[in-house]
């Protein structure tokens, strides 16, 4: 099954815990050098699945290779290649930054005690921190034990970094450092793998997502092929909309059921999805080829036609948030 | 062909990795020096010694200031001390082994893994990698530090306030012979030795519950209890055939080295019986945190 040209790949994996199935049977495809968005609701089972990639946890089925090597069977030759931030940052109190990280370096057999001094520095150094090296880890605030975790993550040269939620408790400006330092990751060649139930986040730093809901992997590739998944919807204002049902259902187009919005002066927004071989430039789908051309200003003159008064009237395709919230069913920062 | 194996080679269908990992590893002996650094280095660590070495200086002094001479009772050799500070030390050691030692050795070895999830950092130890066997035998190897440093402290103290406070000069052993200082503080060591050994049977006990969860105060207790439940059963002589089972059962069967020529006889059936606790709670350790899901 290992694919070398995938950093991450998973079958069927599956973990339950007691009843509740958390992971449901995911095929994940990370193609390395991406910058990969794990996406999806609190308590979708991003984290347990991180665990699950990395050895902490067993899959309860299923098969998962990283960097083109079996987990957790090759675990000690793959780690040592793999950053890791797992559901937040975790330190020893009572450490300085600079001793926690020596710790946690001089437990990767694979990393060198020679070189241990300057890289703990220079990781210190990349997400901000040399200033704090030496104080207690006590002493740092959440979005400091944030970038000290990230700045565990890159003790070594990685092949992949795995950041669940990196930018929990950070502030705007500390979002956008994370952001950075991400983007200045994968121009090394650099594998970044980060989940996040934030679609802005993701839209703003991955170049591919996967969608994850309940347990379920829903939705996977590149944004701009999701972005292809989301439909274009045609959308009249218009104070008849029973009329502009009726026309819309001539054309073929199934308005939805019940009006979306009102406005008092201007009447209602009927909405209407257009057939999935409809493409948002207007491009014709095959069925309505020869007698019936689809484009926005076919729909208008045939409202108009038929009589309804349009006081608004558009094709919209929609945005990746209207895409997740489709998928996940709910909003992002809603449980379950 | 076992080196083609490795991380580095191209994969099957022919990808380069970006940066192949051509580095051996280390010993590891890294991690080693930095679990007894994080060890002795914690301030509840050098608390639980400082009140050990407390001890000794609670006995010394209180013998000094009651001149009322001996009653006859109390711990064993302490009406020797008057005559000789060195017995400080073994009187000292005879109050600890029943609850000190074991309360702080339990916080040691309870604290072991349970402390390592409760913080958070398990889970990044082991994504290091650690390997899960290296760190339980390292976390073992330092609590087994532990527990000679505190008897050592222990001895050390009472030797040091038993000098301050009265005379130390040659040493009547059990059996009649005497023996010089130096030699007698050799006899101190071997003695802290026994109770190091006594203790590694509790350790082990305390590593794997340690595997078993998540709340370091509730290893730590449990390893705490159980020692006392031991000593408990060792005392009830309806128990007799089982008391010879019982890891606390030569805990305080010191006193042959107290004889000359050495008798041995109870070192070895002591080592052996603790080599066997470490054997078995080693293996069930190793059983239950092998194969354990780390969701901490
Ligand atoms: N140790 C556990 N035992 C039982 N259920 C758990 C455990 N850890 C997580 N879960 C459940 O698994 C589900 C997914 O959790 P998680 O993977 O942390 O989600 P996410 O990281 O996407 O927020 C949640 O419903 C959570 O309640
Ligand atoms: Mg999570």
């Amino acid at each position: 099954m290992p694919d070398g040209g995938l950093a991450i790949q998973t079958r069927g994996l599956t973990k339950v815990f007691g009843r509740q199935t958390v992971v449901n049977g995911i095929d994940l495809s990370v193609p390395r050098g991406s910058v990969f968005g794990f996406l999806g609701p609190n308590g979708s089972g991003k984290t347990t699945s991180i665990r699950m990639l990395l050895g902490l946890a067993s899959a309860t089925s299923g098969e998962i290779s990283v960097l083109g090597q079996q987990m957790p069977k090759r675990a000690g030759t793959v780690l040592p290649r793999v950053g890791a931030l797992i559901e937040g940052p975790g330190f020893y109190p009572f450490l300085s930054g600079t001793a926690n990280l020596r710790r946690l370096d001089s437990a990767d057999r694979f990393a060198q005690s020679s070189t241990r001094t300057v890289r703990v520095g220079e990781a210190l150094e990349r997400v901000g921190l040399t200033h704090a090296a030496g104080k207690k880890v006590r002493a740092y605030s959440l979005g400091m034990k944030q970038r000290l975790g990230i700045a565990n993550a890159l003790l070594t040269p990685r092949e992949l970094i795995v950041l669940d939620e990196p930018t929990n408790g950070l502030d705007p400006q500390g979002t956008r450092e994370v952001r950075n330092l991400v983007r200045s990751l994968t121009a090394s060649g650099t594998t970044v793998f980060v989940s996040s139930h934030l679609l802005a986040e993701i839209e703003q730093m991955c170049t591919h997502a996967a969608v994850m809901r309940s347990g379920h992997l829903v939705a996977q590739g590149s944004l701009d092929e999701l972005r292809q998944a989301g439909q274009a919807r045609v959308r009249v204002l218009t104070p008849d909309p029973g009329a502009a049902r009726r026309v819309l259902a001539q054309l073929g187009l199934a308005a939805d059921a019940d009006a979306s919005d009102t406005h008092p002066l201007d009447g209602e927004t009927v909405t209407a999805p257009l057939d999935a071989g409809q493409d948002g430039d207007g491009a014709i789908g095959p069925g309505t080829l020869a007698d019936r051309p689809l484009d926005p200003e076919h729909i208008v003159a045939a409202l108009v036609a038929g009589g309804v008064r349009v006081r608004g009237f558009a094709v919209e395709r929609a945005t990746l948030e209207d895409l997740f919230v489709a998928l996940t069913g709910e909003g992002f920062d809603v449980a379950q | 062909m076992s080196h083609s194996d490795e991380a580095d080679s191209p994969t099957a269908s022919g990808a380069r990795v970006t940066q192949p990992l051509t580095r051996r590893p280390t010993a590891g002996w890294a991690l080693m020096g930095s679990e007894l650094a994080v060890l002795f280095r914690r301030r509840r660590t050098w608390v639980m010694l400082l009140a050990l070495a407390l001890i000794p200086v609670l006995v010394a002094v209180a013998v000094r200031i009651s001149s009322a001479g001996s009653s006859g009772r109390g711990p064993a050799f302490i009406d020797q001390i008057s005559q000789n500070g060195l017995f400080v030390a073994l009187v000292a050691l005879t109050i600890c082994i029943p609850l000190f030692l074991p309360l702080t050795v339990g916080v040691v070895a309870g604290d072991t893994i349970a402390g390592e999830a409760n913080l958070g950092t398990l889970r990044y130890l082991l994504v290091s990698p650690v390997g899960r066997v290296r760190l339980l035998v390292v976390k073992f190897v330092a609590a087994m530090a532990f527990c000679l440093a505190a008897t050592v402290v222990v001895v050390l103290a009472g030797v040091l306030i038993g000098a301050a406070l009265f005379q130390v000069g040659p040493v009547t052993l059990l059996s009649g012979d005497t023996i010089g200082v130096g030699q007698a503080g050799l006899r101190a060591l071997l003695i802290a030795g026994y109770v190091t050994v006594s203790l590694l049977g509790l350790t082990a006990i305390g590593l794997f519950v340690s595997t078993l969860t998540d709340i370091p105060v509730g290893a730590m207790a449990a390893t705490v209890v159980i020692s006392i439940v031991s000593q408990v059963l060792d005392s009830l002589p309806q128990l007799d055939a089982l008391h010879p089972w019982l890891f606390s059962h030569y805990w305080l069967d010191f006193a042959d080295l107290l004889r000359q020529p050495i008798e041995w006889s109870s070192f070895g059936s002591n080592a052996l019986l603790q080599l066997g606790y470490v054997a078995v709670f080693g293996a069930l350790a190793y059983g239950r945190f092998a194969s354990k899901d780390v969701l901490s």
